[in-house]
This record gives C-alpha cells, sequence and structure tokens, in this order.
C-alpha cells in the first residue's frame, strides 16, 4: 500500500470514529439527567462533528475526487464506515454512556496526543486540535465514573454492568490494519497505545473502586468494517435525507 | 392625633409601599430581589420567569427531533450549537426565577404537575426538514420581538437574562431564515417542504403573542408594573409586518388569504386568528401535549438516580483528580 493511500484511509477512519460517536451522543438531546448535563453532551457531539469533518477534509485532500466531507459522511454503505464498533454501541443508560466515553475518549486523547507529533503536520495539527476536546471529554466523564463508583449502590452497580457490557469492545480500538502498517513511524503503534491504554483506564477503575469483566473476550472488526447491527440503524437515520434526494444541497 | 392613627393603619402602610413601589417602576427603576414588591407582582413575574424557562426547555424537543437525520455536516452542527443555545437561556432563567426563592426542582415539579406551563407553539410536531427553518425563522422570531421587549422588564434579574439570550438569537433567527431560503433556492420537493411548514407554522407563530389584547386576563396589570412593557397586539403587528416581506423575498407564500397591506396605518392587517386551536392547544389538546410532558417526565425521572448519586458522592466530599 502506498502511503498516500494508507494516510486516506487512516484519515476516514479517524473521521468515522468521530462522526459515529458524536451521532450516538446527539441522541441524549432533551434526554440528560439534569440541563447542564445534557448540554455537556451536546456539546461533545459537537467536538466530534467537527473533528469528522476536519479528518474527511483532509484525506479528501489527498486523493481529490470531487468528493465532499458530507459525501463521506453521508453516502458510503456499512460495509464502508470504518469506526470501531465502541463507538457504534447503544447509549444504554447515563453510566453506560459515560462509561463509553471515558474508554473511548481515553484511546483517543492517547492516540492525538501521539500523533500530534508525527511527521506528517497536516495530522499532527489536526490531532493537537482535537486532543484539548477529547482531554475534556475524558476528564467530564472519568469523573461521573467516580461520582457512580463512590455514589450510591445503585449508580455503582450500574457503572460496573456498563463496564461488563461494553469490555468487550475495548480491544477492537486497537487493532493494526494495513494502513497502519504502512504508517509505521508517521502514526503510532497501536499496541502501544493499548498499554498506556490499559493503565489509565485500570488506574481510572481502581479510583472507581469498579472492576474489568472476568472473563476477557473480545469481539473486533470494526477497522475492517466488519460492524454490529447497530451501524445499519444510526446509517439510516443520519442518511434519510441525502438518501431521498439525491443531489439535493441543503 | 386622630390622623396618627390612621396613617399607621395596616391598609394605609401597604397603600404607601404599593405607592412607592409603583413610583419606582415609573422612575424606570429596576426591581431587585431583595426588594419590598407586592406579591401580586411576585407571583406574576415568577409565572413568567418559569414559563419562559420551560418552553426553553421543552422547545429542545421539536428541533431535537431532528438533530440525527440534519442533511449535512455543517446543518447538523448549527443545530445542535441552536438547541444547545436554547438549553443554555433554560439555565440563566431558572436562576433568574430562584433570586425569587423558587428552585429548578420546584419549577419542574410544577410542570410535570400541570401548576406551571410552557409555550404552545412546542405543541406542534416538526414533520420535515424545513420545519427547524420555520421554527427559527418564525418561532424564535416571534420570540425575539417579545424579548427585545422584555430587556426592558422591571425585574432586574429577568431583564439581564433577556439582555444575555437576545444576543444569542438573531443568530438562531439567521440560521432559520437560511435554511428556508436554501429550501426554496432548492428542488421542488425542497420548495413543497418549505411552503408545507411555512403553511403550518405561521399562524401558531402568531398566536405566540397571545390573546388579542381586549380578550387578555393579565396585560393591563403587567403593563403598569412594566413586566410586559407592549401590549400582545403590537408585538403580533411588530413581527407580521418584518416577517411577510421577508417570506416574499425568497418566494413563500403567506397562508392567509385575507392578508393585505393597508395603506393608512402602513401595516399589514391580517385574516382572523384561529383562537379555538389555541384554546385546545393551551388545554392540553394539541398533536404534541401529551408527548412533550411524558417525554420531559420520562428524561428526568431516569436522571433521578444520576443526580441521587451525584448528590451522595458530594456529600461524602471524597477528593480526587
Ligand atoms: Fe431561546
Ligand atoms: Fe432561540
Amino acid at each position: 500500500m502506498e502511503t498516500q493511500q494508507a494516510l486516506y484511509q487512516y484519515a476516514v477512519r479517524l473521521g468515522d470514529n468521530s462522526l459515529i460517536m458524536a451521532q450516538r451522543l446527539a441522541e441524549w438531546c432533551s434526554n440528560g439527567p439534569i440541563l447542564e448535563e445534557d448540554l455537556a453532551l451536546t456539546n461533545a457531539a459537537l467536538d466530534y462533528l467537527g473533528e469528522a469533518e476536519n479528518y474527511y477534509n483532509y484525506a479528501l485532500s489527498l486523493e481529490p475526487d470531487g468528493r465532499t466531507a458530507d459525501d463521506l459522511a453521508y453516502l458510503r454503505n456499512e460495509r464502508q464506515y470504518y469506526n470501531c464498533l465502541l463507538a457504534e454501541q447503544p447509549n444504554g443508560d447515563y453510566a453506560q454512556t459515560m462509561v463509553k466515553l471515558a474508554l473511548f475518549s481515553a484511546y483517543l486523547k492517547l492516540l492525538y496526543d501521539a500523533l500530534s507529533q508525527s511527521t506528517d503536520t497536516n495530522l499532527s495539527a489536526l490531532a493537537s486540535k482535537s486532543l484539548k476536546e477529547v482531554k475534556y471529554h475524558f476528564r467530564h466523564s472519568s469523573e461521573w465514573m467516580i461520582r457512580f463508583g463512590h455514589g450510591t449502590e445503585e449508580s455503582k452497580s450500574r457503572a460496573q454492568q456498563a463496564i461488563y457490557e461494553l469490555w468487550r469492545f475495548t480491544s477492537d480500538m486497537f487493532e493494526t490494519t494495513a494502513a497502519d502498517a504502512t504508517l509505521k513511524g508517521i502514526v503510532p503503534d497501536p499496541a502501544s497505545i493499548q498499554s498506556e491504554w490499559n493503565s489509565v483506564i485500570n488506574d481510572l477503575l481502581s479510583r472507581c473502586g469498579l472492576k474489568k469483566p472476568e472473563d476477557p473476550y473480545q469481539v473486533k472488526g470494526g477497522y475492517q468494517a466488519k460492524h454490529t447491527e447497530h451501524l445499519g440503524h444510526i446509517l439510516c437515520e443520519l442518511q434519510f435525507l441525502q438518501r431521498a434526494y439525491p443531489g439535493a444541497k441543503w | 392625633m386622630s390622623s396618627t392613627i390612621e396613617q399607621n393603619s395596616p391598609t394605609t402602610v401597604m397603600q404607601e409601599r404599593l405607592d412607592q413601589f409603583q413610583a419606582r417602576i415609573d422612575a424606570d427603576e429596576k426591581i431587585e430581589p431583595k426588594d419590598w414588591m407586592p406579591e401580586e407582582y411576585r407571583k406574576t413575574v415568577l409565572r413568567q420567569m418559569s414559563q419562559h424557562a420551560h418552553s426553553e426547555v421543552i422547545g429542545m424537543q421539536p428541533e431535537g427531533n431532528w438533530i440525527l437525520r440534519a442533511p449535512c455536516l455543517r446543518a447538523k452542527k448549527i443545530l445542535l450549537a441552536k438547541i444547545q443555545d436554547e438549553g443554555g437561556h433554560g439555565l440563566y432563567l431558572y436562576s433568574a426565577a430562584e433570586t425569587l426563592g423558587t428552585g429548578r426542582e420546584a419549577l419542574i415539579e410544577s410542570l410535570h404537575n400541570g401548576k406551571a406551563k410552557y409555550s404552545s407553539i412546542f405543541n406542534y410536531p416538526t414533520l420535515n426538514w424545513a420545519d427547524i427553518g420555520a421554527i427559527g425563522w418564525l418561532v424564535d422570531g416571534a420570540a425575539i420581538v417579545n424579548q427585545v421587549s422584555l430587556q426592558r422588564t422591571s425585574y432586574g434579574p429577568y431583564a439581564r437574562a433577556m439582555v444575555r439570550i437576545c444576543k444569542e438569537e438573531s443568530f438562531h433567527q439567521r440560521q432559520g431564515y437560511e435554511i428556508m431560503t436554501t429550501m426554496m433556492r432548492g428542488n421542488s420537493a425542497q420548495k413543497e417542504m418549505a411552503q408545507d411548514a411555512m403553511n403550518r407554522w405561521w399562524w401558531p407563530a402568531l398566536m405566540m403573542f397571545g390573546p388579542h389584547d381586549k380578550d387578555s386576563a393579565h396585560t393591563q396589570q403587567s403593563m403598569q408594573w412594566r413586566i410586559k412593557r407592549e401590549s400582545n397586539d403590537v408585538l403580533r403587528q411588530r413581527f407580521i409586518d418584518k416577517t411577510i416581506d421577508q417570506a416574499h423575498l425568497i418566494g413563500l407564500t403567506i397562508p392567509d388569504e385575507q392578508l393585505k397591506y393597508n395603506e393608512d396605518t402602513k401595516h399589514w392587517d391580517i385574516g382572523p386568528i384561529n383562537w379555538d386551536e389555541f384554546w385546545q392547544v393551551v388545554g392540553g389538546h394539541g398533536l404534541c401535549n401529551e408527548q412533550r410532558m411524558k417525554h420531559h417526565i420520562r428524561a428526568h425521572q431516569d436522571g433521578q438516580w444520576v443526580r441521587e448519586a451525584a448528590n451522595a458522592f458530594a456529600q461524602k466530599q471524597i477528593s480526587f483528580n
């Protein structure tokens, strides 16, 4: 694989991760447990949406073929989205969303931190820009996890349940693809990000008084565009108008 | 002296206070939370702020209905930011209401048990993407006319909340009008959606200003206390006059066969408003009244354990960083 093509795929994958996470977080609008949290999650959705657009635009600048960021976001089929499986999982209750956001943003925080040192200056500029945002998402979600862990019996058990529920999707974020292999030296090694992530999450879980599941089985496939059934439904809503009125300008 | 006794009688003392209060209002002084105020003034201002706060929050539902389906990244970002603003307005207004001693939790309880109201406009459904344009342009447009006027309302915290809110509102109206403009420049299906939205939102937007002055129960006292600065009909006419040109500019038809420009008054005259529909929706029988309340109650109940956990944790005061 050529570097250019690998970079394209890598940037689209970053965009997909952010886009699908944004779409899930936006579901919280008018559903939050308090107004402040409603706004915080809408804000995170906005951050991820902006990131997605930036990564798509970067990808398109590498292989300009007349398509726009909207085309990438709206006009692909299920088997052409490369987001991790965790991003597409349903929101569940507030504990599940906070656990999901913490697991996800901890990954992005480490990834963007490393990418901000990349020799690809475009990628490093975009990563440093996103880094501030995901750091905040991690802080916000991990603080809620700590509250849940030490709040009430109910909050602790909900948070624990969320970890059991989501844990199997975590290794998927660190899968090495052909693009990663080609970009060795330009982008960080997924395995090294994973080991840093493990220690960040171990530390967080111990501060929460929560634990990982005993059976650490994992499911994978997001970066090969092999998804859970949830993605198709996300895309139905996301793409509705673009599909119903092909070529219309909005 | 007999007059001393008379001066000190409770009714006279009360009358003096009322006169002093009215004198401050007439001098355009702002009334602040710790100032003396007539009980009826406190109640009216609190009712208005609570209704306004709930409207901002309930209004997130019909617009939120299209977030996931927004047709492009830009539109999705703008809509998210817009709804976020509305939630923020809710927060300012709940805080303003709190200055009169009623907290957010109590206000929400009154909403849920039906004692407190929110603007009836949000009991109409958003059925196509152009509805998002129509809400920004017409609903926020109508709200702005009212809120600009309320920047001079006599209760200080309410007036200051309005100043902050008005700064953000003009962006809301612009983004709504931009959606309508884009759709009217689009294909025939888009034009049809835009006109359909116009047809469904025009009259309800006019109803947002409330009954005609001659039928409005609260108006007179509210005007005297300068809680309200201008009457329903004056505000409604201002909205009509500024909006009709905007509609015509992009090729939208106003769904009113009796609409006519009046050369004498230099205002647009409209046909009769369907007040039966208005009272029906206010009375709880709009398409979405049930849905909006159930949604808010469900979200609030689902969040109960989260708020309890946060409180329990705050009390344990475990430090982390
Ligand atoms: Fe607002
Ligand atoms: Fe608004």
